[in-house]
């Protein structure tokens, strides 16, 4: 099922990657979540795969969980030749801790009012991040859950089903994986640069092009975030004016009172659409931005672990070669050689579809995206003037 | 540099001035719509108004309770009013409520515009020209062009608080100086800040300009006349701070303010006590108001460039992607958000032009009430002490009587007669302050109540038109998004 016309007032969230959820045999999604010291996700499944014990069941996961998760895939060398969903960020409750400890300061020095609308506006600041972070771990695990391969992943279903606490298989994992991945992102960008000779025309674009894609990408995102915040500002001061334009109107004379505290109600009203405007385009854009940044890396990875397949395969080239020319450990060599060949031709082919098959992805959440930004930021600006039209009646009948 | 008037004025005012094409009439009041900062260089006063604005920093928080009086000569046109105690003010209720009507159906428009840099480097400054196009009869023409500097329009404000500031009325406050936009004017930065500088200067001179003519009395002084006539004004010297007058403002200043801490005034009059509390309670609403709306055009600003920003890496996105379809859509995307980039800076613009500075010209202005309230305080105060002075005189001369000393018995009596006479002056002087400053907040409420309504009611509108227009943006991009296949 895709979320596609689901309001976003409701519970579920849209994913920025569609049409994740259209296969019934297997079904996740995260209705719950908790936040205290961690933020604990409640996953969801409905199966009718024979693979696991109960057709539908929950467990409770945090947010590591999926990092090991997702760890113990690339780790996979199976998967080498997949772009390996993005890892979910880290739920980032920066922002309104912040203002809780700002509310909290400043409690002394605000009007009852005030304290109400602050803390008002922390909840709403609040429930934006909550939301942005559970759609981003949802998609994670629809992601695999639609992946013919990854969703009959051994770790995936532990991840789905083991009703205990993952915690003692992390720290194994941890002990076991700890450097490889490190070093190979390192010297990722080197190896893919370094120009090993390409010979396939189709490899050689989709390189030039994810090279200079995901720098765009990046930048898009980092002045999306800024004018989403921009607009988070421009919707305060609307808070601030309100606020203002109220105390303004308690001394006033009853005439003028009437049309101040008018006012205040417009400026709080255009506030909310301000707010509103603020958090769709967060939701749509901004988080649009930076997924894709983040898949745009994962399909870069893609193409490093098949250039050193690459590499590998040179280099055993040279070594047979060498070999042969020693007459020692020729059938050595051969087996390696033809191993290696193997590997090369097994990424290279399932890289292919896996990036044709992004390409796709990507367009259709992009669009999907647009189109629903785009209604929205309408649906906004069509509120504002109708309730500043009303406004504007109502102060002129005064 | 010759200061004549009359006939001979009249030809050099042929000579020099634009007779070009004059703004419309929508121009000489507040207007949203002339948004765009009227062009060219950058502005100055001369440099003597430099080395004043450096040792006196006038800001929105050092509150101007003595205003700038001017000690120079003040050249009257028509020598009628040149005393104005008794002819002007003294004048029975009936004539008051026909000035009120005027007020409402006066005839005058004033702009201020093209400004002009003359001169260069340090010593530079810039030229205005003020438009007054009017059908009263104080006037020698209908319309009449004039140049005029920033030390003018000091100069004018500095003669009218002088001449009516202490008889309880409320002389409009003069735009301030600034020495930071001053000087990147005059060091020739054409750059964006100082044009936006010298737009925000025309703008507050003519809104200066206009509540000084609303005031019936000061349409009619001689100097307002003069100003905006007269195609030569003697240079305005006593607004430099350093100059014997800005001494003598600096220890005056001193003074008042301990006269303020010894004068304790028996208040009487409820209304005055209200009214005062009243006005203390509004400045500081005001100024927490007028902070919240700076920042909202601060933060509108920002947004603005940050769309731009945005809409310049959406488009390189666009160039990027190699999906044709969503490359075009990227490409449209960027365009729509630097439309709207626009439209975020002009209603910036509006929220500055049409809010924040009028907030701003009405904390000076209730700085100006609570002045004027000061000086009904002062007015109190030599009232009193006039009459403990006759009370001084009276005992002496009644220590005389027994002294037979006839001289200065006669000169005792003679001291009497003229102390009895300040006692009365001041108890009239006193009783005129408080009916001129009923009068005048009176009116000022009225102002006050009818600027605000004008200017929300014009601010919503200009939000709605942002707003239409970005439903136009998003409803052409609809489409395109769509149609990415």
């Amino acid at each position: 099922m895709t979320s596609i016309s689901e309001d976003s007032d409701k519970e579920k969230v849209r994913s920025v990657s569609v049409d994740l959820n259209n296969d019934a045999s297997l079904v996740i999604d995260i209705p719950d979540a908790l936040c205290e010291r961690e933020v604990k996700f409640t996953v969801h499944t409905k199966t009718t795969l024979s693979s696991f014990q109960n057709p539908d069941f929950s467990v409770p996961r945090q947010h590591e969980d999926f990092i090991w998760l997702h760890d113990t895939i690339v780790e996979t060398e199976e998967y080498a030749g997949l772009i390996i969903p993005p890892a979910p960020p880290k739920p980032d409750f920066e922002g309104p801790r912040e203002k809780m400890h700002k509310l909290g300061e400043g409690e002394s020095s605000m009007t009852k009012e005030e304290y109400a609308k602050m803390k008002q506006e922390l909840e709403a600041e609040y429930l934006a991040v909550f939301k942005k972070t559970v759609q981003v771990h949802e998609v994670f695990l629809q992601r695999l859950s639609s992946h013919p391969m990854f969703r009959k992943d051994r770790n995936f279903q532990i991840f789905l089903e083991y009703d205990q606490d993952l915690t003692v298989r992390r720290k194994n994992a941890k002990e076991m994986f700890g450097g490889f991945f490190k070093n190979m992102v390192k010297t990722a960008d080197e190896v893919l640069i370094s120009g090993v000779k390409e010979v396939d025309e189709f490899f050689e674009q989709e390189k030039n092009f994810l090279l200079d894609y995901s720098s765009k990408i990046k930048d898009a995102t980092a002045k999306a975030e800024k004018m989403t915040r921009s607009h988070k500002n421009v919707a305060d001061d609307y808070n601030h004016i309100s606020g203002a334009l109220n105390n303004t109107a308690a001394d006033n004379n009853t005439a003028f009172k009437k049309h101040l505290e008018k006012c205040a109600e417009v400026f709080e009203k255009l506030r909310k659409v301000e707010d509103r405007v603020a958090s769709d385009q967060e939701l749509k854009l901004t988080e649009l931005l930076r997924y894709y940044t983040r898949d745009i890396q994962a399909a870069k990875d893609l193409l490093y672990r098949r250039a050193r397949a690459l590499a590998d395969y040179e280099n055993s080239n040279k070594a047979l070669d060498k070999a042969r020319l020693k007459g020692k450990d020729i059938a050595q060599a051969e087996e390696n050689q033809k191993q290696c060949l193997q590997k090369f031709d097994k990424l290279s082919e399932s890289g292919k579809k896996e990036l044709t098959s992004f390409k796709a992805r990507r367009v259709v959440a992009f669009r999907k995206n647009l189109i629903e930004m785009t209604e929205l930021e309408i649906k906004h600006a069509k509120n504002s003037v109708s309730l500043l039209q009303g406004s504007i009646e109502i102060l002129n009948s005064n | 540099m010759s200061e004549e008037r009359g006939s001979s004025a009249q030809t050099e005012e042929d000579e020099d001035l634009f007779v070009s094409a004059m703004e419309s009439p929508e121009a000489a009041r507040l207007s949203a719509e002339d948004l765009s900062p009227s062009s060219n260089g950058p502005r100055d006063d001369d440099p003597d108004d430099l080395f004043a604005e450096a040792t006196e920093e006038v800001s929105l928080d050092s509150p101007e309770r003595q205003p700038i009086l001017s000690d120079g000569p003040s050249p009257a046109i028509t020598p009628v009013s040149i005393s104005p105690r008794v002819d002007v003010f003294d004048r029975s209720p009936d004539l008051d409520e026909e000035e009120e009507e005027n007020r409402d159906t006066f005839d005058i428009q004033i702009s201020v515009s093209d400004p002009e840099k003359v001169g260069d480097g340090m010593n530079a400054f810039m030229v205005y020209k003020v438009t007054t196009k009017t059908s009263l009869s104080i006037f020698s023409r209908d319309e009449v062009c004039v140049k005029r500097r920033f030390s003018d329009f000091l100069g004018l404000h500095s003669k009218l608080a002088s001449k009516y500031m202490h008889m309880g009325f409320i002389v409009p406050p003069a735009p301030e100086k600034s020495i930071v936009g001053m000087t990147k004017v005059k060091v020739g930065k054409e750059d964006l800040s100082s044009v936006e500088f010298v737009e925000k200067r025309r703008s507050a001179l003519e809104r200066y300009l206009l509540r000084t003519v609303k005031h019936p009395a000061l349409l009619k002084d001689p100097d307002v006349l003069q100003f905006l006539e007269s195609s030569e004004l003697p240079r305005a010297v006593s607004t430099q701070a350093l100059s014997g007058a800005g001494i003598l403002r600096m220890v005056n200043k001193a003074a008042d303010a301990v006269n303020k801490m010894t004068i304790k005034m028996n208040e009487s009059d409820a209304w005055f006590e209200e009214k005062q509390q009243q006005f203390e309670n509004l400045d500081v609403q005001l100024r927490k108001l007028h902070v919240s709306v700076e920042s909202l055009v601060c933060h509108r600003k920002e947004l603005s460039v940050n769309t731009a920003l945005f809409a310049k890496s959406a488009a390189m996105l666009g160039n990027s992607e190699d999906h044709t379809a969503l490359s075009r859509a990227l490409s449209q995307l960027a365009e729509v958000e630097e439309k709207i980039e626009q439209l975020h800076q002009e209603q910036a613009n509006a929220d500055f032009y049409l809010i924040s500075e009028l907030l701003g010209d009405y904390v000076r202005l209730i700085t100006a009430v609570r002045g004027v309230f000061d000086q009904r305080m002062k007015t109190w105060g030599k009232w009193q002490d006039a009459q403990l002075m006759l009370q001084r005189k009276r005992e002496a001369e009644a220590k005389l009587q027994y002294a037979s000393k006839p001289e200065k018995l006669q000169q005792a009596r003679d001291e009497i007669r003229e102390w009895e006479g300040k006692v009365q002056h001041g108890e009239r002087d006193f009783e005129q302050i408080s009916r001129n400053i009923r009068r005048e907040v009176g009116q000022f409420e009225k102002e006050r109540v009818k600027d605000f309504r004008v200017v929300i009611m014009k601010y919503l509108e200009s939000l709605v038109h942002s707003q239409q227009q970005l439903i136009k943006y998003w409803e052409a991009f609809l489409p395109e998004a769509k149609a990415i296949a």
